[in-house]
């Protein structure tokens, strides 16, 4: 305490000093419009820019979590879209409300695990199982076809990529129609090739490949991809189309397992064709 | 003692005075403005303990302060110079120090000392004023060219009023 008061002795020309001058400040910024507006303009100025640089960081923090709504979001919009709805044409004559039935459900899903630069390539999403995933359901990013599911566990599943020896899409030329299958033969995951458009299809170069509707997998009108280059080899009734795909699978990072909730009753009264036939 | 009380008094009301009744009128170029109230804080005796610098220089900038509908303004820079005048008077102190009895005047410590003495006390109270009027960097040189301006005005009526001053003494 002593020590206090002998330090406070010792400065005293000087904290009397500051003491005063504060005391001018005081009556400087509090009586004295211009100097008043000044202050307060510095001040909010200052307390602006922490604002903004504190907000600037809460907001990529949250990143994540916003993204994950955002994703929600739109598998939400996407049930709701007619395209993923068929028309219920026997329902159509006695119940108003139910024009459209719902045929594909949508679930959003992160990739976790991902490769592009084997000859078979496969995902790894966090949804299985206990999120109502089951094999052989397709995967779209917001780009396009993924692949189909291949093996579920209680919380994950594998994804047989689009970029895989054994994958095989049954697709169609968007503005005529023309279906065909695309297949990946390794390379590039940038590339494919549409087989099995015949040759008198008029097509051209930038023309969109959509999934077809013959697909139980796919929703039809998913893209795929668009036609970089075509031949025709002499001798040949098909074209060599090759195609870049419009799915970036070097990073992926959200995509959507489709449920098409008819597809056990497609599959079913397709099965009851004999297999002789 | 009682005299040196006396005419401090006296000499505080009557720079007041023409401080508030002429000199805030002089306005050279629209901006030049003399500050002849800095003499008062200049003049007290040597041996004037430090809180009473203060207080007196506070007590000043509050009457110009009032007057010119600036409050703060002109007590912020008074109470500032009268913080530095220690250091000033030290650091330009004679060689052989100061005399016991000798006053911060013109007629005591010679033309030489009392011009750098006002010099860098006029300098050093107007830097302060002028900023704080301005209150911002932004304008640095105008500000600056400003204070130069209006330091060498009242330096000049300082030094005039000395001189007027000690002929009077002389005479008496």
């Amino acid at each position: 305490m002593r020590n206090i008061f002998l330090l406070i002795y010792r400065f005293h020309f000087l904290i009397f000093f500051l003491l005063l001058e504060v005391f001018c400040m005081f009556l400087l910024v509090q009586n004295n419009n211009y100097q008043h507006a000044g202050f307060m303009n510095s001040s909010n100025g200052f307390v602006g820019r922490i604002y903004s640089v504190t907000g600037s960081l809460k907001d990529y923090i949250n990143l994540k979590a916003t993204n994950k709504s955002l994703i929600e979001e739109n598998a939400w919009l996407h049930r709701m879209m007619s395209d993923t709805s068929m028309m219920n044409k026997t329902e159509r004559l006695n119940v108003k409300d139910s024009v459209y039935r719902q045929q594909y459900d949508y679930i959003a899903a992160h990739v976790i695990n991902n490769s592009t630069n084997r000859r078979s390539n496969y995902l790894t999403l966090n949804k299985g199982r206990a999120d109502g995933v089951k094999p052989d359901m397709g995967v779209i990013s917001s780009t396009g076809a993924v692949g189909k599911v291949k093996y579920v566990s209680e919380h994950f599943c594998v994804v047989m990529s689009l970029l895989h020896k054994d994958m095989k899409v049954s697709s169609r030329i968007k503005k005529n129609k023309y279906f065909g299958s695309l297949v990946w033969e390794g390379g590039s995951a940038k590339k494919a090739l549409l087989n099995d458009i015949a040759v008198h299809v008029p097509i051209a170069k930038g023309d969109t490949v959509v999934t077809s509707s013959y697909s139980p997998i796919f929703p039809e009108g998913v893209n795929l991809g668009t036609i970089s280059h075509f031949e025709l080899k002499p001798g040949q009734n098909f074209y060599n189309i090759s195609l870049n795909l419009t799915t970036e699978f070097g990073n992926l990072t959200y995509v959507y397992i489709i449920n098409n909730l008819m597809k056990e009753e497609q599959l079913k009264l397709e099965d009851k064709i004999p297999a002789h036939d | 003692m009682i005299n040196t009380i006396i005419s401090n008094v006296v000499r505080f009301f009557v720079l007041v005075a023409v401080q508030v009744i002429i000199l805030n009128n002089v306005e050279l170029n629209g901006f030049i403005n003399p500050f002849m109230y800095v003499l008062f804080i200049m003049l007290l005796p040597f041996e004037t303990p430090g809180w009473m610098l203060l207080v007196f220089s506070l007590l000043m900038g509050l009457m110009v302060d009032l007057f010119s509908n600036t409050l703060g303004m002109h007590a912020g820079a008074s109470v500032f110079i009268a913080y530095v005048r220690p250091w000033i008077i030290k650091i330009i102190s004679p060689r052989d120090g100061y005399e016991s009895e000798s006053r911060p005047t013109i007629v005591n410590m010679g033309f030489r000392w009392f011009l750098i003495y006002s010099i860098l006390m006029v300098f050093f109270h107007h830097f302060v004023l002028f900023f704080l009027e301005a209150f911002r960097f932004q304008e640095f040189f105008e500000t600056l060219f400003r204070v130069i301006l209006s330091s060498i005005l009242t330096i000049v009526l300082i030094l005039i009023s000395q001189y007027l001053f000690t002929k009077n003494k002389l005479q008496k």
